[in-house]
């Protein structure tokens, strides 16, 4: 496999976004409300009768929507390069070309990953510089960085993203409608809210740990996936059997 | 020398048969149709020698690479060049921008693919228009465009499929004579198509599909080995003694429609006076002699007909 014919196929379809400014948009909303929206709803919280001991909780829980937030974000993005080709008959040309399947493939996930990844990592950032200064008086200390949000956002996120991408490519594959898709697509984003809800509930603590477990777990998940994905996407399933 | 060697290659969906032993060449410079009626394989031929799709038998070479080799594979796609039945291009991006992309799939040199997109689309007449965006061309622009992006990394072997499937007639006369063009270019062509008037123009032999390859031949021979050679004589009445004076010198078959006698015979040059002296030895009158040429419609509707 080529890195570079897949840096092509996925150059492509960065510039093909950039003039699509809806599928941008549409992506990143959820990310933009919690790297910005909810450090106020900390901020109002300092004010608060025991905010020392509520806040760290609160904070754990918040930062698990940056792996939700991860998982989101290819959503839009690969449904509409899959789809998007689908619609527009594009796929058989490109096809014909001297690229291989994989190179292909490669190029679409590295399309719907990378600004999944950086969207994410700006977010993170956002949100953590935000809650250090809205903390900082009450917590008499800086909260972020901790190994939390490393793990989150280097491990757990780009795990999510990757699940994320090769999901809606098996879901693309069988969708001719980019809206359609993006909401079957949505559905990745299921159990890992029920993960979050479980976490305010106390349920599940969010701890050091439990982050490395969800982690592994996630990493089985994607290598299932991934042989999925590479097993539905060849050339001729996609053109005699997609639909 | 031989572009694409075919032999008994088939397809089959399942229990379904799509392609059954496909048999044929296809000559260096020469310019290959095949016609069929919808689902008689036409597509999935082309998608097989262009390695989209796995034979399920039989065998086919592409500039002496055989299909099926995963290795041989890349290289006859580098070799050929595909329009296919749907136009395909990015609509958001322009027409360079699509062109672009294409000849960096196919391995082009920047200057070499820069220059190239220049030369096809003024030549096309798009150079003014190569910065807008596809999804406000015409259909026939379109067309032009998705044709150069076959074009751009110069193949030996290009495969048209349906190229004026549904253009207006100035578009789809664009479309032909470009082909034309590529055809005194010394380009290896092979078109599907559904336009038998275009196949008899463009190509330089035909083949008829209906799953199974029904004839190859030029459409001249392929006409001539249908029909045979008619000539269709015209009297001011047709009588029996004009009949059994034509009779006497045994055509291969003999018709009578209306005041027209039409003669099917073996050597049309040498017989015909003989059959116009026997008629106006009869007491014939004749009005008009013609060489009946059925044009290639007949001979398709006929051979396809065959098959019921």
């Amino acid at each position: 496999m080529r890195l570079s014919k897949a840096w092509m196929v996925a150059s492509k379809d960065f510039k093909t976004f950039s003039k699509r400014k809806n599928i941008l948009y549409s992506s990143i909303y959820f990310e933009a409300i919690v790297s910005i929206g909810l450090p106020f709803i900390i901020r109002y919280m300092t004010g608060k009768p025991n905010a020392v001991a509520a806040i760290p909780f609160i904070l754990s829980a918040f930062s698990f929507l940056f792996v939700i937030g991860a998982a989101l974000l290819p959503v839009g993005i690969a449904s509409y390069s899959l789809i998007g080709e689908k619609v527009q008959k594009s796929l058989e040309p490109l096809l014909a070309t001297p690229t291989t399947d994989e190179e292909i493939l490669v190029g679409k996930s590295i399309a719907a990953f990378l600004p999944a990844l950086g969207t994410n990592l700006v977010g993170a950032l956002i949100f953590t510089t935000l809650v250090d200064l809205f903390t900082y008086n009450t917590l008499k200390s800086l909260y972020y960085p901790n190994w939390d949000i490393v793990i989150i956002v280097f491990l757990l996120g780009p795990l999510a993203s990757l699940l994320s991408v090769g999901y809606n490519v098996l879901i693309s594959s069988r969708s001719n409608d980019v809206r359609s898709a993006q909401q079957l697509g949505a559905l990745i984003m299921l159990p890992l809210g029920a993960v979050y809800v479980l976490s305010e509930f106390k349920v599940l603590n969010l701890t050091t740990n439990n982050l490395l477990i969800g982690a592994a777990v996630l990493v089985a998940i994607d290598v299932i996936v991934f042989y999925l994905v590479k097993a539905t996407f060849q050339r001729e399933e996609i053109l005699t059997k997609w639909k | 020398m031989n572009m694409l060697e075919v032999r008994n290659l088939t397809k089959k969906f399942g229990e379904i048969t799509a392609v059954d032993a496909l048999t044929f060449s296809v000559a260096e410079g020469e310019v290959f149709g095949l016609l069929g009626p919808n689902g008689a394989g036409k597509t999935t031929t082309i998608r097989m020698l262009c390695c989209l799709i796995s034979k399920t038998s039989g065998e086919a070479q592409v500039a002496g690479y055989h299909i099926g080799n995963k290795t041989d594979s890349l290289a006859i796609r580098k070799l050929i060049g595909l329009v296919p039945d749907n136009i395909g291009l990015y609509e958001e991006l322009s027409a360079y921008e699509n062109l672009d992309y294409y000849g960096k799939l196919y391995e082009c040199p920047e200057r070499e693919r820069r220059e190239k997109i220049e030369y096809f689309l003024k030549m096309m007449e798009l150079w003014e228009k190569k910065d807008q965006p596809v999804s406000d061309y015409s259909k026939g622009m379109k067309q032009k465009v998705a044709i150069v992006r076959a074009l751009i990394h110069d193949p030996k072997l290009l495969f048209f499929d349906e190229p004026t499937a549904n253009l207006d007639p100035e578009s789809s006369r664009v479309v032909r004579d470009f082909i034309l063009r590529l055809k005194k270019e010394g380009k290896t062509i092979f078109i599907n198509t559904h336009n038998l008037g275009e196949a008899q123009r463009i190509c330089d032999r035909i083949g008829i599909l209906k799953t199974k390859l029904l004839a190859v031949n030029t459409p001249e021979q392929l006409e001539k080995s249908v029909w045979g050679s008619r000539t269709e004589v015209q009297v001011e009445k047709v009588s029996n003694r004009i009949l059994a004076a034509v009779r006497k010198l045994k055509p291969q078959d003999l018709s009578v429609e209306e005041n027209r006698i039409i003669l099917t015979v073996a050597d049309p040059q040498k017989q015909n006076p003989d059959f116009v002296q026997a008629i106006v030895s009869a007491g014939g009158r004749i009005q008009y002699v013609t060489q009946l040429t059925p044009g290639l419609e007949e001979t398709y509707l006929k051979v396809i007909e065959e098959t019921k």
